[in-house]
This record gives C-alpha cells, sequence and structure tokens, in this order.
C-alpha cells in the first residue's frame, strides 16, 4: 500500500479528532480509530514509515498517536 | 386489476377515532368512527356491491352502486361516502335497491364490449362480478346508440396497455394517480358521455406517467392491464416475496402459472409499501429469465483464456484449491471476500461466516463500505446503533420534513409517494441538495426551503443549523439534560456556537444566502415533529461520517428522536444493504455490529463455530485494492457485486483486480468485475430463493422461491460447498436453520424465526425478548447506547476543489428506471426510459463551452477522462454537472477518484472537480473498454472468436528539417 496513501488518511483521522481541545483526548481518538478499523497489515507500514521516514507528511496529532501507542497498534 | 386472493373492503381503514356500534342487516358491527357503512358492512362479511370504490383511495361516491337504506333517513345514500353513526340500522338488500343496481350496471354494460369469453380480464373482472351479483339479464337500450367501442388502445407502455373501450370511467386511476402515487399524470378529460380518461392527452409513454402500475392494479376492469397478463391468461397462484431492487422493500405477490410469473403485484398487507410499487419491482423482473443468464459453472486459468463450463463440484474445488495455494504461499490474510447487499441475509451471513472460519481472517466487506458505511460509524458514535431510528410510516405524523442529499422520487419512489402524501396534507419541506431534486416543486408539494449547497459542504450547513438552534435558544435543554451525555454536550455547545460556525461565517463557502440557512435550522426546531431523512449526497463525502454525526447532534439538540415522525432515517438503497451489515459483513465487526476485537464477542462465535477466529480488523474494499497492487491480497470470493463498475477510480479498480491471481465471482451474468474473474459460480434471482431482506426501516421479510435456482444450487449451497471444500463444512438443510443460527447469536434477531415472520408477515429488528414482535421506534426510552452523545464536527473542506484546470464539479446519482449499475433493469424494457448515462448541466455552463443538447462530451477528472452525451438543465446550479452510472460504458467512475470518508473510506462520489468540453470521439478507456469487453465476450462458451485487434497504425515518418 502505498504509504503516502495511508498518510493521507491518517492526517484525514487526526483533522476529525483535532477539533477536541483535549489534545489527550484527541490523539487517544486517533489512536483508537486506527487500532480498530486498520488492517494490521496497514498499521504495520504505517509504523515502519513512521520509523524510517520519520513519519513525513503526517501531521503532528497523527504522529503523536502513532508514537504514544505504538505498542497497542503492532500487531501481535 | 389487484390480485385475487386479496378482498378489498371498499374504502380505507381508520385506525383512529372511538368505536362506533351499527347494524348491517342485522349484523352488529364495531368499527373506529370515520369509517364507512361499505367497510363496516364489509368487516361484519356483508359485500356492497361497488365499482368506484376500492380500499385503497378514499370513497368518490360516482358509480351509485353501493346504495344501502338507512333506518331513519330518505333516499339511496351510497355506503362508500356514507360514515358510520352510532345506533344505525344500515339494509344493504330491498326490492328497490336492487332494481336501481340493475339499472345502474344496465347503464354501464351498454357502452361497454360484449366479449367477455376473450377478455384479458375473463374470471377477475370486477365489472363482470358486479353484473352477476346484481343479476343483470337484459340491457334495453339496444346496439345503435353512441358508444366507445371503436377508440384505439394505447399500447406505449412497454408493461400495460389503456383499451378505452373497456373504460368505465371510475377514475380509480386518477385517484390512484393523485392519492396513492402522487403524480397527477392523469386526468378525466370531457364531461358526460365525452367523459374519458387521459393522460394529458398524450400516449402514456410521452405523458408524466412514471409506470408505478397503480393505476393499473386499481383498475377493475381490464382496461389498465399488464401485458403479462394479456399474453400469459389468469395466474393459478400467488406467492408472497419481497423486491429486490431498492431499499423500501415492497412486499409482492408473484402471480403464477405454475413456475412462470404471470405478474407482480404489490401486496397490499406489505408492512413497508402497503400495496404500492414502482416501475422497477412491479414490472423489471424479466431479468430473471433473461438469456444473458449463466447458469452453469465456469473455470479458466488466466483472464486471456477461453471460460470452460464444469460441473458444480469441479469449479468449487478448484477454487478452493487456489484460495488454498494462495495462503499457503503469501499468508492467511491473502483472500477475502466481498459479500452482496442482494442477496439474502441467510446468503450473506453465510460468505462472511465462510471469510472468518475458513479463510480464517476478518478480510471481509460489503457494498455499504461505498453507500452508507458512514451512516454505521456515525449513529453508532452518537446512538449507539448503526440503524434508522424509525419506520417508514413514522413519516405520518411529520410536521416538518428536512430531506438532505436524497432523491427518494427516483431512489426510494414508494416512501417518496408516502411522504408526499404527507406533504400534500400540509407538512412542510426542507431540501438540502445541490439540485432542483423533484421535491423542490411538485404536484401539491413545494418546499418551504430549499438550501442549493456547494457540493462538499454539507458538515459547514448542519453546523451552521445548529448554531442558529442553540444561539437562538431553540434547543429542547429538557430532553437533551435526561437523554445525553453532559459533558459531551457541553462540549458541543461551546464549539457549535463559536461565531465560526455561524450562518454568515460560512455562507459564502456553503453558496446559499445566511437567512435561507437561519429559516431552515428555524422551521426544523420549531415543529412539534421533525424528521430527517437523508442519502448518499450525505454520506459519499470525505466528511460522511461527520456528517452523519452531525445530523444526529441535530435531532438530539432539537429532542426529535424517540417518537414517531421524527428521527434520524438514511434511505438505504439497495435491498438488502441493511441486512449486508446486520449480518457482520465488515472487516471489523461480527453480526450485530460487535467488534471483533471483544473477546467475549469472539468467544460466544468460536463455540458456535467451532473455530478461533481472528481478533484484528481486516481489508475494507478500497484497502483490498490497494494490497493487491502492493502483492499482499491475491484471492477474492465476490458474492453478487459488481466492483469494477461501482468502485470509484475504475482504472485503479482494474489495475488491482488484473493484480490478483484468483478471483471467484458469484453473479447471475458476466458481469464487469467477472471479465476479470478465474471462476464463475451463477448465482439465482430472487424469485429463486428463500431467506429473507432486511429493508432501510430494519424490517425483516420474507424472500419466497417461486422457480427453482435455474443453476441447479441454490447461492446459500454453493457458499456452503465451497466452504467444505475449504475445509470448513456448513451443513444446513433450509435457509430457516441459517436464520435459526442467526437469531442465537445476534442479540438484535434474538426472536426472529421463519415461522414468526409467516404469522406476522414482517419483523423490525431489534426483535427480542424485550420486543417479541418488533421495534418499529427505537430509541424510545433511552438511546442504545444509553445516554447519547454529542461528538464535535468541525468542517474541513474536501481537498477535491475546483480549480483552473478543472473548474466544474461532478456528483453523481440514479434515476428512477434504472438500478444501481444496471445489471437487472438494463436487461427489462426500463432501458427505454435511459438507454444511456449522460451529462447534466446548467445552461450557462454549456454556452461558456459551445455546447449543446445532445453533443458529446468529454468529462475529465484528475483520475480520467470519458465521454458522455449532454443535456441541458435548469434544476443543476452553475459550477455543478452531474451524471448516473448505470451504464458500463458511461464510464462515471472513470472520472471519480481515490478520495474518501476519513472513517470509513467511502468513496467521495459527490464531489470530483472536472472539466468539460466538447468530444468528437469517445475516451481511450471507452475504446479500451469496449475491446476487452468484446474480447471476454469471445471467451464465452459457444461465442465466436473475436476478431484480432487491428494493428497498431504506424507512426508517422519524422518531419524534414531541410538539414541535410
Amino acid at each position: 500500500m502505498e504509504p503516502m496513501k495511508l498518510v493521507k488518511m491518517a492526517n484525514e483521522i487526526a483533522a476529525f479528532f483535532s477539533a477536541d481541545p483535549d489534545r489527550a483526548a484527541a490523539l487517544e481518538g486517533v489512536a483508537q480509530h486506527l487500532k480498530r478499523f486498520w488492517d494490521p497489515r496497514m498499521r504495520t507500514e504505517l509504523l515502519v514509515w513512521v520509523d524510517q521516514h520519520g513519519g513525513a507528511g503526517l501531521v503532528p496529532l497523527a504522529l503523536d498517536a502513532v508514537r504514544a501507542r505504538r505498542t497497542d497498534l503492532t500487531p501481535r | 386489476m389487484r390480485c385475487a386472493d386479496e378482498h378489498d373492503l371498499g374504502t380505507p381503514a381508520r385506525t383512529d377515532g372511538k368505536p362506533v356500534t351499527v347494524e348491517v342487516d342485522g349484523v352488529p358491527v364495531t368499527v373506529p368512527e370515520g369509517t364507512s357503512v361499505m367497510r363496516a358492512a364489509a368487516e361484519a362479511g356483508v359485500s356492497i356491491p361497488k365499482l368506484c370504490a376500492t380500499d385503497a383511495l378514499e370513497a368518490f361516491g360516482s358509480c351509485r352502486l353501493c346504495l344501502v337504506e338507512v333506518e331513519g333517513r330518505r333516499g339511496y345514500p351510497a355506503s362508500c361516502t356514507t360514515l358510520v353513526a352510532p345506533g344505525m340500522k344500515v339494509r344493504t338488500q330491498s326490492k328497490k335497491l336492487a332494481e336501481l343496481r340493475r339499472g345502474v350496471m344496465e347503464l354501464y354494460i351498454s357502452d361497454h364490449p360484449l366479449d367477455c369469453l376473450t377478455c384479458p380480464a375473463n374470471g377477475h373482472c370486477e365489472l363482470q362480478d358486479m353484473a352477476g351479483a346484481v343479476g343483470l339479464r337484459e340491457v334495453r337500450y339496444g346496439t345503435t346508440g353512441a358508444d366507445h367501442l371503436e377508440q384505439a388502445q394505447d399500447a406505449s407502455n412497454p408493461y400495460f396497455t389503456f383499451d378505452p373501450t373497456k373504460c368505465i370511467v371510475c377514475s380509480r386511476c386518477v385517484r390512484a394517480c393523485d392519492e396513492v402515487q402522487g403524480t397527477f399524470a392523469l386526468t378525466i378529460e370531457g364531461r358526460g358521455f365525452g367523459s374519458a380518461v387521459s393522460a394529458g392527452g398524450t400516449p402514456f409513454m410521452d405523458s408524466e406517467c412514471v409506470s408505478c402500475g397503480a393505476c393499473v392494479q386499481a383498475c377493475p376492469t381490464s382496461t389498465l392491464m399488464e401485458k403479462s397478463l394479456i399474453e400469459h391468461g389468469q395466474p393459478d397462484h400467488s406467492v408472497v416475496t419481497t423486491c429486490a431492487y431498492c431499499g423500501v422493500g415492497c412486499s409482492f405477490r408473484a402471480e403464477m402459472q405454475g413456475a412462470e410469473v404471470v405478474r407482480m403485484v404489490p401486496n397490499a398487507d406489505g408492512g413497508a409499501n402497503h400495496g404500492h410499487s414502482c416501475v422497477k419491482g412491479r414490472f423489471a423482473w424479466g431479468y430473471a429469465t433473461h438469456p444473458d443468464r449463466i447458469t452453469k459453472p465456469m473455470i479458466r486459468r488466466s483472464i486471456d483464456d477461453p471460460w470452460r463450463e464444469v460441473t458444480w463440484d469441479e469449479a468449487v474445488d478448484h477454487a478452493a484449491s487456489e484460495f488454498k495455494r494462495i495462503q499457503a504461499a503469501h499468508g492467511r490474510g491473502a483472500v477475502g471476500g466481498i459479500t452482496s447487499s442482494r442477496c439474502t441475509n441467510e446468503e450473506v451471513y453465510l460468505v462472511q461466516k465462510l471469510v472468518r472460519a475458513a479463510f480464517g481472517n476478518n478480510n471481509v466487506d460489503t457494498c455499504a463500505r461505498v453507500c452508507h458505511s458512514p451512516t454505521g460509524y456515525g449513529l453508532k458514535q452518537t446512538l449507539g446503533e448503526s440503524a434508522g431510528t424509525q419506520d417508514f410510516d413514522s413519516v405520518e405524523d411529520a410536521d416538518v420534513v428536512m430531506l438532505i442529499g436524497a432523491n427518494p422520487t427516483d431512489a426510494h419512489p414508494v416512501f417518496a409517494s408516502q411522504m408526499k402524501q404527507r406533504l400534500r396534507e400540509g407538512a412542510q419541506l426542507i431540501v438540502v441538495d445541490p439540485r432542483v431534486i423533484d421535491l423542490v416543486r411538485t404536484p401539491h408539494v413545494e418546499a418551504a426551503v430549499h438550501v442549493a449547497l456547494r457540493p462538499g459542504t454539507n458538515v459547514a450547513v448542519a453546523n451552521a443549523l445548529a448554531h442558529v438552534i442553540v444561539t437562538e435558544g431553540l434547543a429542547k435543554e429538557d430532553f437533551v439534560r435526561a437523554r445525553c451525555e453532559a459533558p459531551a454536550y457541553a462540549q458541543w455547545k461551546a464549539f457549535i456556537t463559536d461565531p465560526k460556525n455561524s450562518p454568515e461565517t460560512l455562507a459564502d463557502a456553503i453558496g446559499v444566502p445566511a437567512e435561507r440557512l437561519r429559516d431552515a435550522a428555524r422551521l426544523y426546531a420549531g415543529a412539534r415533529n421533525a424528521a430527517i431523512y437523508y442519502g448518499l449526497g450525505v454520506t459519499e463525502h470525505s466528511q460522511g461520517s461527520t456528517m452523519v454525526i452531525a445530523i444526529a447532534n441535530l435531532a438530539m439538540v432539537t429532542g426529535n428522536l424517540g417518537r414517531r415522525g421524527v428521527g434520524v432515517n438514511p434511505l438505504r438503497g439497495q435491498n438488502n444493504v441493511q441486512g449486508s451489515c446486520d449480518m457482520g459483513s465488515f472487516p471489523h465487526e461480527l453480526p450485530g455490529y460487535r467488534h471483533v476485537s471483544d473477546p467475549a464477542v469472539r468467544a460466544l462465535f468460536e463455540s458456535a463455530w467451532d473455530v478461533k477466529l481472528h481478533a484484528e480488523p481486516g481489508l475494507r474494499i478500497p484497502n483490498m485494492f490497494d494490497a493487491a497492487l502492493d502483492g499482499s491480497f491475491r484471492g477474492l470470493y465476490v458474492q453478487g457485486e459488481d466492483i469494477a463498475q461501482s468502485d470509484p477510480d475504475t482504472e485503479h479498480v482494474e489495475a488491482a483486480l488484473r493484480a490478483m491471481e484468483c478471483i471467484v465471482v458469484q453473479d447471475l451474468f458476466m458481469n464487469e468485475t467477472a471479465r476479470f474473474a478465474h471462476v464463475f459460480l451463477p448465482g439465482s434471482s430472487f424469485l429463486e430463493k428463500d431467506g429473507t431482506f432486511t429493508n432501510a426501516e430494519r424490517r425483516i421479510s420474507r424472500v419466497r422461491k417461486v422457480m427453482p435456482p435455474r443453476a441447479g444450487l441454490s447461492e446459500w449451497e454453493a457458499t456452503a460447498a465451497l466452504s467444505e471444500a475449504l475445509g470448513y463444512p456448513m451443513r444446513y438443510a433450509h435457509p430457516s436453520e441459517i436464520m435459526d443460527e442467526i437469531a442465537r447469536l445476534t442479540p438484535t434477531f434474538h426472536g426472529v424465526s421463519y415461522a414468526k415472520l409467516d404469522r406476522l408477515g414482517s419483523l423490525q429488528w431489534p426483535c427480542n425478548d424485550a420486543a417479541p414482535e418488533g421495534t418499529p421506534t427505537m430509541h424510545v426510552d433511552e438511546f442504545v447506547r444509553g445516554k447519547g452523545k454529542f461528538l464535535l464536527t468541525e468542517y474541513v473542506p474536501t481537498e477535491e476543489r475546483a480549480t483552473a484546470r478543472f473548474p466544474l464539479l461532478l456528483t453523481t446519482g440514479r434515476i428512477l428506471s434504472q438500478y444501481n449499475v444496471g445489471a437487472q433493469t438494463r436487461r427489462t424494457e426500463n432501458s427505454r426510459w435511459h438507454e444511456e448515462d449522460l451529462l447534466e448541466l446548467h445552461p450557462h455552463d454549456a454556452e461558456q463551452r459551445g455546447i449543446r443538447d445532445g453533443d458529446r462530451v468529454s468529462v475529465t477528472s484528475r483520475a480520467g477522462e470519458t465521454v458522455l452525451g449532454a443535456r441541458l438543465a435548469e434544476r443543476m446550479q452553475p459550477g455543478v454537472v452531474y451524471t448516473t452510472f448505470h451504464h458500463p460504458m458511461s464510464g462515471a467512475n472513470v472520472v471519480t477518484t481515490e478520495n474518501s470518508d476519513w472513517a470509513t473510506n467511502c468513496p467521495e462520489y459527490k464531489v470530483t472537480a472536472v472539466q468539460v468540453a466538447l468530444a468528437s470521439s469517445p475516451a481511450a478507456w471507452q475504446a479500451r473498454f469496449a475491446e476487452f469487453r468484446d474480447q471476454q465476450a469471445s471467451l464465452l462458451p459457444g461465442a465466436t472468436p473475436a476478431p484480432a485487434p487491428a494493428a497498431p497504425a504506424a507512426p508517422p515518418a519524422p518531419a524534414r528539417t531541410g538539414a541535410r
């Protein structure tokens, strides 16, 4: 899957949750959405993109959500 | 003519009103106040002769056949227009009444052909019945006077004829078109002897008639009659079943001669349609026996190889071995399935069970992905359940209807007729749509407010409405306090009252004056009962889920939930898309909308299915395509879906399909997706199966087999056979056993069974111990999630914007006569109304480009290009163009992009930036499509090999430069 497509999708998710003035809640919203709705290979690719490319293109909320909840998002 | 198996009680039922007891021929009967004497008599078992009265229409009192005597009253009143009164004593037979009735019949028969024995209504004609009932023995008027027996038939409509020589001018047809359908296409022209039914002075086919069949059904003679009935003769039995077209889920009686359908007549007891229909369900069922039907399984190694007809065993074994090979080589997640929103609940349940239990993953999805998946997400988050809150009948109590991004007169016609009835009674209408849809102004209906927004600005509109409601003190704070989470409401209130959400701030972006937005908000919030109905104009956007949430917010803040007349009503498109979702056809949810990660839910299914289930969500359909292109997804089982035509960015989809190693298509026809397939499993139409569909109002209805499956196996048997070959047996003797399993495992279906459905006709889920006969209205005392939850809906403009290169916005939709990808309707006479998809554009945009009506035009986006015929239409706004997607060659989805809803990946079909220009030849894609289609057609068994493609033209010789 093209990484930039995943970046775009993650950013759009972040755009919805960024309306929440409570940043911690917004971050949790993004992370939970990725966990509950993204197939493991998509999450893995996003994690790889963050590891290898610093998550280039991700908006701060999306990048922070992936980093903060990395363990949760990593497929078992 | 209505179905002979139905008993016509003469005038409509009255359900409100205190009981009134009368006596009819000495028999006491108690009926609600407002009931006619005719109906009271019928309920007492006394039939009063009648011709102009029928219980589908209000009484008219013209035929004068139904006269009665009422003790203490003078004269002989018509029983259809006389209402019961306490203590009334009615006599329905007397010497004088008999004399009057025979006189009336004598007049009718004096101007009527006496060809009963060869008339197509022979054996089922109300005029014939009444002549017999009144004891008519002679017609003293002779045969030499003026009559209407030489008038020409109108056979212009492909489905029914109008024979004026048989007409008794009872006006039932006119009243049916008015009262039931709401089109007002018919009238009685002239007066006295010159009175005649007219379709506006033109043949039916050229008139405003929408071929719903209401007039045909109402006609007591053979004046208006189905051509199929004329051809075949009277049916010998009928079977009640459910339509396989749209999400209204009309109940029909299939009238049969043996295993052949004579006609489909709407069932008067249908919970969703109450005896009405549209052109598709009523007449367009011939695709089931079309010559294009593929009835033998086929396999091939590659898509360039000819198809080979094989046995079911060979086809299923081959498919299974391919899936197993792919999984062995590329992992468990390398295969998946797509369930059909056209197939039954039972069939869909088995496909998702196969994916989960036999494939061992959650790579299962359904066409709701591309239509109402945002509804599932948004309503689950806010109210707690992924479905609409009301039944269709709820509209009868609505005072204000807000219609957002939906065009029900085309896409849900029978419900639209019901809505129009309420609107004609005085309910007010707000339309939120870029186009002037029919409901904005139609006979006797006019929208109070039309918010003709710019495509892509739905959330801005909803936020502006909510801003007005809260800042002008129109919120129902008591309701919110009692029923909704307080912290979430407080947070939302602070958000929505921000001036950035005011109509004045958002008006420019929306393209509608602020005052109109304020008018809409005040009208909606100020109503006693206000209901929102919405369609794909809400969901098929990059903020589709956000808009559904915003709609739920509006309903909660105005207290418009939990009773009749209000609610959030998604108009689900397909006959069983609701059911398909209910059955767990989502990569993240098991049946009943329970997340796959929930250990308790998984344990329940693991125990029942005796298999370990995967806890991670699987791939959605768009993700499947991306994964196919990167090589991690290589096998697909497609049940009854045509993703190559219906999904956006066609060239991307085609590339993904080509990249896969094994595509198994189970369908009726060789559709666009099947051209990329390696295994074809022939499917069954709705006429060939037993099962259930669930419509847009959560109504589960029976589908009943009226003919054996032409492919030899039922669809569920084919899926079970495939599952067995994969190593996971599924043992059922009948679809009712599948439903029993669904009921055991799915709380909202707990009380559903075929026996109960047979007894009650249909059931709306939740159907469980708390609601054993189903639930028409949800969230009555509390929301499914307990307290309703307001969520923030920041307006995020779509990235798809008009630019200098692509200055117009394309939006897509449907029309009445064709249905979705057209696989069914294109194979019926409905194609006479819509032979091709056209591009509608405003005359201003056309003039700027030198385009006239009928010109061929290219439609180009950043995704691709197609060529269509142009139709100039004032109902479009400048800057917005529109087309449909019913014909594969149109390539509407070649142009749509990969943009999608942030939460669900529902494609943003409704906003694509395009340029339109005159075109002199088909688009390159269309040429490739035609070539591929022809090539694939030549690979079918018995086909003539396609001619070799023409050698490419030699490149032009390089220009001479003069240099040596």
